[in-house]
């Protein structure tokens, strides 16, 4: 019971991560039709952010402002303008190819100008332990859940119960009819973008130290994403929450209590399952599209 | 940051395909290394002790009188990318092969370097490597026949562990050092009560230590490449681990604990090579290596550093740049500081390609490694 409450904790840690960067993902889709393949990279980058600033001598809660900062011009802004928009008019295949495009330049261009070698980043909180019926829970995983939580309480408060939320969902259901409305979909095409930003480097800050900073991170990290999307529902926030949380729980649960050798395998099992028994995602609705 | 020793060798190259004159005044010794991927911690740190013996080499007039030409080629700690590498370098008939340090992609490569009938100087510990009877394969560290021997003594008079758990990578490196692992703990009675396979770049270790926790073994022995092991190790601090954590070489490399910060402290194990020996040459290369490229030198610069010198000394001997008089001489042969000061500690090749040499006893204090004893020579 102990351990399965430690693997539970940091299960849902990890989750969590994976469900804001997932959160990310279904938020693009949803107002742009933008499939980011470059999710895990934009995951990777915050982080060297953060480094390079704490190099330059600022303290780690400005560094991680600064990362933030810097993600929301470089991940958020200069992402649709400079890829987005250019490569949206042809259609969602170039967009995606142009993503995937982006992964690589951004992953190169990490390990060419900062190092191919991983680097160590601070962890939120000290590493303590906490006793919960008999089972030592890190301090740091609480931590983490505990941001991720924070995170979403106030991404579905601003969706769901600000006047800018509501125009950004209507946006996401009907981009048409929310411009005879009077809502700047331009506008609030980017504020989505710029969210994206937001989440992935606040992902970025959280996992960086069970991770460590490294170009490669992004590979793993976007997958799972990708697939927590897909299994939640790739056109639901709350879907890509759940997908995030199975995922994290499901991958600890399995490697310590049936085989660490194919742990990699059970999310791809779920996945396939989803697909072809549900294919809209657990929480998805279904998208019927003209052609 | 990484990239003032890449200059040279480049230079050289170019220069080498542009002038005829200059092709002729140098000798071809390409390595081929892990400069990313999961690797790259093993393959950088090898890359610039190898640089800094080469331009040592190169600024005394080189060896017998033509200076060192070896073009980097990264195998992005693929086999495969390794093998191509390999593959590419042969057509240009080089004397030595330098690299690489992973050992699937050495045993992938030495298949081709024996037919080309060209020396290899590697850097991987898999036992399987010198087992194949492979003429032409050299190693600059111990092997896991030669290591874990020495683990399984410290476990059983050191540690006094009667139970044991055993982590290890899935890959060659790891695979190799887990079935010599359990085979010495086998012949000395001490039982291996947990056996976890872990993946090579694996990030996530939070269900392996509860695994570990669960086993209650009296020590637990870790045996993954550098980022691994310092995840590990920060994921074991977090869950609080209270059980000796013993490694061998990597887990005590000082890459490691820069990674794992306060969570190395009080990791013990087997040091083969160690920039930290208390020996006055070693100490020297340390710091020449650490006022080169800014950083501490692990396990795998001394490796690098010391391959050049083997070659150096070896081509010296035989006094002609001939690869299978090479690999010929090299078995069977001795280097003592003295007669070549490079080599820094006095190492022994056998007819299968495996160095011997003195190695360590470590324990990380305050982040920093420290020996606690000087293991003689096998062979002695």
């Amino acid at each position: 019971m102990a351990s399965f409450i430690q693997l539970l904790v940091s299960g849902l840690a990890t989750g969590a991560i994976y469900a804001l960067i997932a959160v990310g993902f279904t938020l693009l889709w949803q107002t742009s039709q933008t499939i980011n393949f470059a999710q895990g990279e934009f995951v990777m980058l915050p982080a060297f952010f953060v480094l390079a600033a704490m190099n330059a001598g600022a303290p780690f809660w400005l560094s991680a402002l600064i990362g933030i900062a810097l993600s929301i011009v470089i991940l958020g802004m200069l992402f649709k303008l400079v890829i987005v928009d250019p490569m949206h008019k042809h259609g969602v295949l170039p967009l995606v190819i142009s993503t995937i495009a982006l992964s690589l330049f951004l992953k190169e261009g990490a390990k060419d100008f900062y190092s191919s070698q991983a680097q160590p980043f601070p962890a939120l909180v000290p590493a303590t332990d906490i006793h919960i019926f008999d089972a030592v829970v890190s301090t740091q995983s609480l931590a983490v859940l505990a941001v991720a939580i924070a995170t979403v309480v106030v991404l579905n408060l601003l969706l769901n119960k600000t006047r800018l939320g509501r125009q950004m969902q209507a946006t996401a259901q009907n981009p048409t009819l929310a411009r005879i409305l009077g809502i700047s979909v331009r506008r609030m095409v980017l504020y989505t973008f710029l969210l994206n930003a937001v989440l992935v480097a606040i992902a970025s800050i959280l996992v960086s130290p069970i991770y460590l900073v490294k170009f490669t991170n992004g590979e793993t990290l976007g997958i799972a994403a990708f697939i927590a999307a897909i299994i939640g529902g790739f056109n639901q926030v709350r879907g890509a929450i759940l997908g995030g949380i199975i995922l994290g729980v499901l991958d600890n649960l399995s490697a310590a209590y049936i085989s660490s050798q194919y742990r990699g395998a059970f999310p791809l099992i779920i996945l396939i399952a989803v697909i072809l028994l549900r294919p809209q995602g657990l929480l998805g609705r279904i998208e019927e599209r003209t052609v | 940051m990484l990239r003032s020793g890449l200059f040279a060798p480049v230079i050289v190259a170019g220069l080498s395909l542009a002038s005829p004159v200059l092709a002729q005044s140098t000798v071809y010794i390409p390595a081929i290394l892990e400069l990313s991927g999961a690797g790259a911690v093993s393959g950088t740190n090898f890359r610039d002790g190898m640089l800094l013996a080469i331009d040592e080499i190169n600024a005394k007039g080189g060896i017998l009188g033509k200076k060192i030409d070896t073009p980097l080629l990264d195998t992005q700690s693929e086999a495969g990318t390794s093998r191509a590498q390999v593959q590419k370098v042969l057509d240009n008939k080089p004397y030595v092969v330098l690299g690489p340090v992973f050992s699937g992609s050495v045993l992938v490569d030495m298949l081709l370097t024996q037919q080309a009938e060209v020396p290899e100087i590697v850097g991987g510990e898999a036992a399987a490597i010198t087992q194949k009877h492979n003429p032409y394969v050299f190693r600059t560290s111990f092997g896991q026949q030669f290591s874990m021997p020495k683990i399984g003594n410290y476990m059983r008079d050191g540690v006094k562990a009667k139970t044991v758990a055993v982590l290890w990578v899935n890959n060659d490196f790891g695979k190799g050092g887990r079935d010599t692992f359990v085979k010495e703990m086998n012949s000395r009675d001490i039982k291996v009560v947990a056996d976890i396979s872990t993946e090579s770049g694996q990030a996530d270790f939070s269900a392996d230590v509860v695994k570990l926790k669960a086993a209650n073994a009296d020590a637990i022995f870790v045996y993954l490449n550098e980022e691994e092991s310092a995840r590990f190790l920060r994921e074991a601090k977090k869950q609080g681990i209270n059980k000796p954590l013993i490694g061998e070489t990597t887990l005590l490399g000082q890459k490691v604990i820069d990674l794992a910060g306060e969570a190395a402290n009080g990791v013990r194990g087997h040091v083969g090579l160690t920039v930290d020996a208390p020996i006055p040459a070693v100490q020297e290369f340390a710091a020449r290596f650490k006022k080169r490229f800014n950083y501490a030198c692990d396990h795998n610069g001394i490796k690098g550093y010391t391959a050049v010198y083997f070659i150096k000394h070896v081509t010296e001997k035989i006094g002609k740049f001939d690869s299978k008089a090479f690999a010929q001489a090299a078995h069977g042969i001795t280097i003592t500081p003295k007669d070549e000061p490079g080599i820094l500690m006095e190492a022994t090749w056998d007819n299968n390609g495996d160095i011997d040499r003195i190695s360590f006893l470590g324990e990380v204090v305050d982040g920093k490694q420290k020996i606690v004893e000087t293991l003689p020579k096998l062979g002695k």
